[in-house]
Order: structure tokens, then C-alpha cells, then sequence
């Protein structure tokens, strides 16, 4: 079978988990960014309860394994009473495991802003959160924008396992299609094309976009 | 099923699970192995800057570390079939994690060799060191220090990616615990216990890893 | 010039120990180098002064085939350095030619460039052992018999991170010494120095001159150093020789308005 007759027949199923790729993606990039905020600030506080609480959520996330915290939350969670649909289990698994990584990356840029920017704004009696939010962050988000961009490429990796409890998304549809029609080089070489199309033209250039618009706000203002 | 924690099965399953366990360390020993002499060959054949090559090498590079390894491993164990080869799950994850692992060691080898300063190179050449002496005994030490993180955090990475093997029946911890469970119908204490070993391995093999930096860097007088 | 006018090696009557010979060299637009010519004897010590930019430090780097020269032929000790021989015409050198070619030159750098992962002995040995193939015991006595000379020799097991910038660049000399060269280049060698160790630099040079019958070429900022211990100083400015001559006339009596504004420059900055 060519290339084109394949498309042509599977083209729609194909579609189909990609849009389910990057329905997964987005909900996942935003648990992330949201948990790598919190926990990263968090592993920075004074508070201890919430220090340590950050720390434990980074430790367990980093290291463990995607696919055991995946099976840990659709599998086990339900024990405890809290049963969640596959697809919310599917992107909270790979949000929760990316934002882990992204916690580090947020502490550590909060950490590169120099410290005469913490004095300059100690000066000016800013209050704990007015130095952080209008000082603070807007040039750490700057620095950590870049590794950023490496990271979403991994959620976006992270998204293919939710395939194995079988969320529909593009790696499930390719795995079905191979297991049908055994043409394993059209179904899991289209899906890696795709893949590689959604990682190399789609979120590169978005956050590349991002650290230009980033840097052109920050040098007005 | 219930949710309460059953010691006696756990105990049980303890033995199963820790010969998973050196499957897994097997898996990820193999693997990075084969990553760190590809990734080698990849830096040195990207340093060549013969662009016929670099470019769809780089290219190749990009794509494979652009997409997901789960989906590499299916692809290599299936592929062969279709052209009348057979490899053996074990074979095709190696080989996928392998080559996965190399596309990533091979930058941060490059980031090394490139973080030498231009004067080191020009004082082997003032020697009149040939250029595989000057790399293997000016550069490549000198290289290795920055790049242990690096080296240290895909070691940990290939680790906790082997679980993506069981997809292909590699029985590694993962696969173990996906047996007990649909043989015994509980799933807490398989899951749960690959979870605490897994942190009980890649917590203290990361901090060993920042230990084994320092040490080397203090043998090498820096 | 055609290349077929080049000799594939210089007549036994008319040997210098280093010739540049048309050579020129440029980075895209911008030339750096303009068509040199410059012998220096055997046992010559000659020191190349100029404002920055003007391609001084690019002469010495050129005779270490440290940059590769887009016009002209240098040869060494009668032979072509950048060039080989093929089929009776002069061909740019291959890496093998050349590594045999540059074997009896020398240099020191601005920033010492010691291997920070060997000990000071260790930084004098890696020639000798790796390259010359010596044994190591005899690779080792030359280089604690240079270490000493330098006087380093109770440093010798020290890593250069636990060295001053002036026992480095003394280990530097002593290292580049070691592999027995009849070309020695030095590069600023003092300019990366606090003021205070320049003295135990120079006098380390000091001696070489002194002591043997070395060929040497220095680019330095050091003009009291220059005329002290040089047989001819150059003069570059915009990538060519505005003026050269016998040391001691050269600062006395400088001929060109352009040298005597720089020489006066200089000596108002000191």
C-alpha cells in the first residue's frame, strides 16, 4: 500500500488522535506551568510546611517514573475513592510529572535574577509579594523561557504513554491501526512525522515567539 | 479490591519484584552504554563540519529527540517483521532507548568539547600534538567535568524510561507489576512498590552523581 | 605571483632561519596582513611592535600555523612551512606536512594556555612524551632541568590553578622549551600579568637570549623590554612594516612620523 492510499484510508483516525494529542497537550502544559509556579515558589518560602510540601510533590515527581505515576493515578487513586475519567488521568499524570521538572527551572531562574534587583526593590519598601510579582518574576520568566521551550517538547513526548490507558489520542490510534493492517512503518512513521511536525513547527517557534516577546516588553518597560 | 494495604502480599510479590528490579538496572546499563558510544560518534562526526553530513545528521538528531520514545520503541520492535526480520523485545528497546539516549549525550558531549577554550586547543597545536592526542588527552578530560551532570541526568532519565519497555513485554518492573496485577487483581501494592523502589534508586544515584562530579574535578586539579 | 614563481626551497646562499615571503592574509573584506616580506636570521631576536590591529600578533600566528595565510609562502630553515612540494609546484600543506614542518617552532600565549588538568611537570612532559615519543624518565629530567632553569622547579607538582599568572607563564616558557624548538614565538607574553611579576618573565626571556642560540620573534607592549634585549625591531601599522632597524636606532632615531607618534603615544601612556 503507498503512502498516500494509506493517508487516504487512515488519514481521519489519524487526525482524530491528533487533536486528542493536543487537547492532552494543552491541559497538561497548564497543570504543569501552574504546579512548576507553585511548588517552585514554594520550594523557596519561608514557610516550612510549604517548602517541605514542595519539596516532597518535586522529589516523588522527578523521581519516579511517568508511566508508574500514570498507572499509580488511574489505577490506584480509585482505591482511595477517587475515581478519574482516563482522559483527566491522562494529562494531570503528564502535568504533574513536567511541572515537577519545571518547579527546578522556576526556582533556579527566581535564584539568577541578581540580587541588587532583590535590594533595589527592598529599597523601594515593596511588600514580600509586590517585589516578586512586578519585579522578580517578570525577569526570571525571561531566563527560564528557553529551557521552557525543551521542556513542552517533553510533555509532549509524555502525552504518547496516556495512549496506554487508552485515552484515543495519536499514539493509541497508530498503535490500532498497526495492530489491524500490520503496516507498522505507514502507522507509527506517520505518527513519529506528526509528532516531530507538532514539537519542530508548532511548539518551537511558539516559544521562541514568546522569549522575543517576552525580552521586546521587558526592554520597554 | 480494596483499598487496604495487604503486608503479607506484599511480601509475596517483594521477591518478584526485586528480580524485576535487576532487569530494570540491566535494561538501563545496556542502554546508556550504548547511548554514550553513539552519542560519542555523533559529536565527533557533527564536529567534522562536512555539511553533507552534519546537516542531515543534526536533522535526525532533532527528530528523534522531538518524539516520543514510546512510540520509537513500537516502531523498531514492529518494523522488522514487515521486512521479514524478527528482533527480540530486548533487542528493539535497546536499541530504541539506545539511540534515543545518543541524540541527547551527543549534545551534551558537543556542549563540552565546545566549553574548552580556544587556547587550550592552540597550545596542543604549538606542542604539535596530533589531533586525536589532543583530544583524547587535552580535551576530552578537560570536556568530562561539565558534562558529568549532564551524562548524570540521562543516566537517571534512561532509568525511569524503561518502564516504557513493557509495552513490547520486556519484563522489567513495570511489566511485573502489570502481570501480579491482572493475575492477583491488585494493583496498590505492585504499583506502589515500583514506585518506592524507583525512588529508591534514581534519589541516591543523583546525589551520587554530584558527589562523583566533585571527585573528578578535584583528580583532574580543577 | 604565480605560485609556480615561489622555489620549492630556498638556495643554500640565501637560507634565514624564518621568510615570509608576499604573504598576505585576510578575514573576508578586511586585510589584516598586506603582502609581508621579512626575514629574520638564524639567532635573531626580533620584536614586532604595532597598535592593535595591526596585525602583529597575526605575524606569529601565522608562523605557528595557528591561522592559515590567504597569499605568499612562508618558509622555515629554507623549506616551505605553509606549502609542500607536489609535482614540482608548492601546494598548501596537508596536516601531515605540516605537523612535521612546525616541529621546531616555539610559542608562548598571551594567557599561558597550561593544560589545568596536569601539574606543571606533567604540562612539560605531554610534549616530549606524547609527541617526540622520549621515554619518560628522560622526558622528565629535561623538563625539571627547564622547570629549574625558570626557576619552577619547587612548583613542579603544583596544578596551574594554584600558580600566579607569572609562574604560569614561566611553566609556559619552560614547557614550550621542552620540545626542544629552534623558533620561539612569544605573544604578549607579559601583557595578561600584574606589573609586579612582569620582571620574573622578562628576565626568564632575558636569559634565553643570553644563553642560547635560539631564533626568536616577540610581539610585546614592553618597549623598554624591546630595546633592552632585541636586534631589530618592526613596526606594523595596517598590516605592514612602516619601519624596522637595530633596536637601540630604532627608539632613539625613528624615522617615519608614524612611529615617532606612536613610540610617543606609548611613552605617554607609561
Amino acid at each position: 500500500m503507498s503512502i498516500w492510499d494509506f493517508l487516504l484510508q487512515f488519514g481521519g483516525r489519524l487526525t482524530s488522535g491528533t487533536l486528542y494529542t493536543v487537547a492532552q497537550f494543552l491541559l497538561a502544559s497548564v497543570v504543569a506551568i501552574v504546579f512548576a509556579l507553585l511548588s517552585g515558589l514554594g520550594k523557596l518560602s519561608r514557610n516550612r510546611a510549604i517548602r517541605w510540601a514542595s519539596i516532597i510533590y518535586i522529589e516523588i515527581f522527578r523521581g519516579t517514573s511517568l508511566l508508574v505515576q500514570l498507572y499509580w493515578i488511574y489505577f490506584v487513586l480509585p482505591l482511595f475513592g477517587l475515581t478519574l475519567p482516563k482522559f483527566v488521568a491522562g494529562f494531570l499524570s503528564v502535568g504533574l510529572n513536567i511541572g515537577s521538572y519545571g518547579a527546578e527551572l522556576v526556582r533556579g531562574a527566581i535564584q539568577s535574577v541578581p540580587r541588587g534587583q532583590w535590594e533595589a526593590a527592598y529599597a523601594l519598601s515593596m511588600s514580600p509579594a509586590k517585589r516578586m510579582i512586578r519585579v522578580i518574576l517578570p525577569q526570571a520568566f525571561v531566563i527560564m523561557l528557553p529551557p521552557w521551550g525543551n521542556l513542552l517538547i517533553e510533555l509532549l513526548k509524555g502525552t504518547a504513554l496516556v495512549a496506554l490507558i487508552s485515552v484515543t489520542d495519536l499514539m493509541f490510534e497508530a498503535k490500532q491501526i498497526n495492530g489491524s493492517t500490520f503496516l507498522s512503518v505507514q502507522a507509527f512513521g506517520s505518527a513519529l512525522v506528526i509528532y516531530y511536525i507538532l514539537a519542530r513547527f508548532l511548539i518551537t517557534p511558539f516559544m521562541r515567539w514568546c522569549e522575543r516577546a517576552m525580552a521586546r516588553k521587558l526592554s520597554r518597560t | 479490591m480494596s483499598f487496604q494495604w495487604k503486608w503479607e502480599f506484599t511480601w509475596a510479590i517483594l521477591p518478584r519484584l526485586m528480580w524485576a528490579t535487576v532487569n530494570t538496572l540491566l535494561a538501563s546499563g545496556i542502554g546508556y552504554a550504548i547511548a554514550m558510544v553513539l552519542g560519542l560518534v555523533f559529536a565527533l562526526l557533527l564536529r567534522t563540519g562536512w555539511k553533507p553530513l552534519t546537516l542531515p545528521l543534526r536533522e535526525a538528531i532533532e527528530f528523534i529527540r522531538s518524539t516520543p520514545l514510546v512510540l520509537q520503541i513500537f516502531f523498531v520492535f514492529y518494523v522488522g517483521p514487515q521486512f521479514g526480520v524478527r528482533l527480540s523485545p530486548w533487542v528493539s528497546g535497546m536499541i530504541a532507548i539506545g539511540l534515543h539516549y545518543s541524540c541527547y549525550l551527543s549534545e551534551v558531549y558537543r556542549a563540552g568539547i565546545e566549553a574548552v577554550p580556544r587556547g587550550q586547543w592552540e597550545a596542543a597545536r604549538a606542542l604539535n600534538m596530533s589531533t586525536r592526542d589532543t583530544y583524547m588527552r587535552i580535551v576530552i578530560p578537560q570536556a568530562l567535568p561539565p558534562s558529568i551532570a549532564g551524562m548524570g541526568n540521562y543516566l537517571v532519565g534512561i532509568f525511569k524510561d524503561t518502564p516504557m519497555l513493557s509495552v513490547i513485554g520486556v519484563a522489567e518492573l513495570m511489566q511485573t507489576a502489570n502481570a501480579i496485577g491482572s493475575e492477583t487483581y491488585r494493583f496498590l501494592e505492585p504499583y506502589t512498590l515500583v514506585g518506592v523502589i524507583f525512588l529508591l534508586l534514581s534519589l541516591p544515584t543523583a546525589a551520587f552523581m554530584r558527589q562523583f562530579e566533585a571527585w573528578v574535578r578535584r583528580k583532574l586539579g580543577m | 605571483m604565480e605560485m609556480s614563481a615561489y622555489p620549492l626551497e630556498l638556495p643554500e646562499d640565501d637560507r634565514p632561519m624564518v621568510r615570509f615571503m608576499n604573504v598576505t592574509k585576510s578575514y573576508g573584506a578586511l586585510t589584516v596582513l598586506d603582502q609581508l616580506n621579512l626575514d629574520i636570521t638564524r639567532g635573531e631576536m626580533v620584536t614586532v611592535i604595532g597598535p592593535s590591529g595591526s596585525g602583529k600578533t597575526t605575524v606569529l600566528r601565522m608562523l605557528m600555523t595557528l591561522e592559515t595565510i590567504n597569499g605568499g609562502v612562508i618558509y622555515v630553515d629554507g623549506k616551505p612551512l605553509t606549502h609542500m612540494p607536489k609535482n614540482g609546484v608548492l601546494v598548501p600543506a596537508n596536516e601531515r606536512y605540516l605537523r612535521k614542518a612546525r616541529s621546531m617552532i616555539g610559542m608562548c600565549f598571551q594567557h599561558f594556555n597550561l593544560f589545568p588538568h596536569m601539574t606543571a611537570l606533567q604540562n612539560c612532559m605531554e610534549g616530549p612524551v606524547q609527541v617526540l615519543g622520549l621515554p619518560k624518565a628522560e622526558a622528565r629530567a629535561r623538563s625539571e632541568e627547564l622547570l629549574e632553569m625558570v626557576g619552577m622547579i619547587d612548583k613542579k607538582d603544583q596544578y596551574p590553578s594554584r600558580l600566579s599568572g607569572g609562574q604560569q607563564q614561566r611553566v609556559a616558557i619552560a614547557r614550550a622549551l621542552a620540545m626542544r624548538p629552534k623558533i620561539m614565538l612569544f605573544d604578549e607574553v607579559t601583557s595578561a600579568l600584574d606589573p609586579e611579576v612582569i620582571g620574573e618573565v622578562t628576565n626568564v626571556i632575558r636569559k634565553l637570549v643570553n644563553e642560547h642560540d635560539l631564533t626568536m620573534l616577540m610581539v610585546t607592549h614592553q618597549m623598554g623590554f624591546a630595546r633592552d634585549i632585541s636586534d631589530r625591531v618592526c613596526f606594523f601599522y595596517q598590516g605592514r612594516i612602516e619601519e624596522q632597524g637595530e633596536a637601540e636606532a630604532f627608539f632613539t632615531n625613528p624615522q617615519r612620523e608614524r612611529t615617532k607618534q606612536f613610540l610617543s603615544a606609548v611613552k605617554a601612556a607609561d
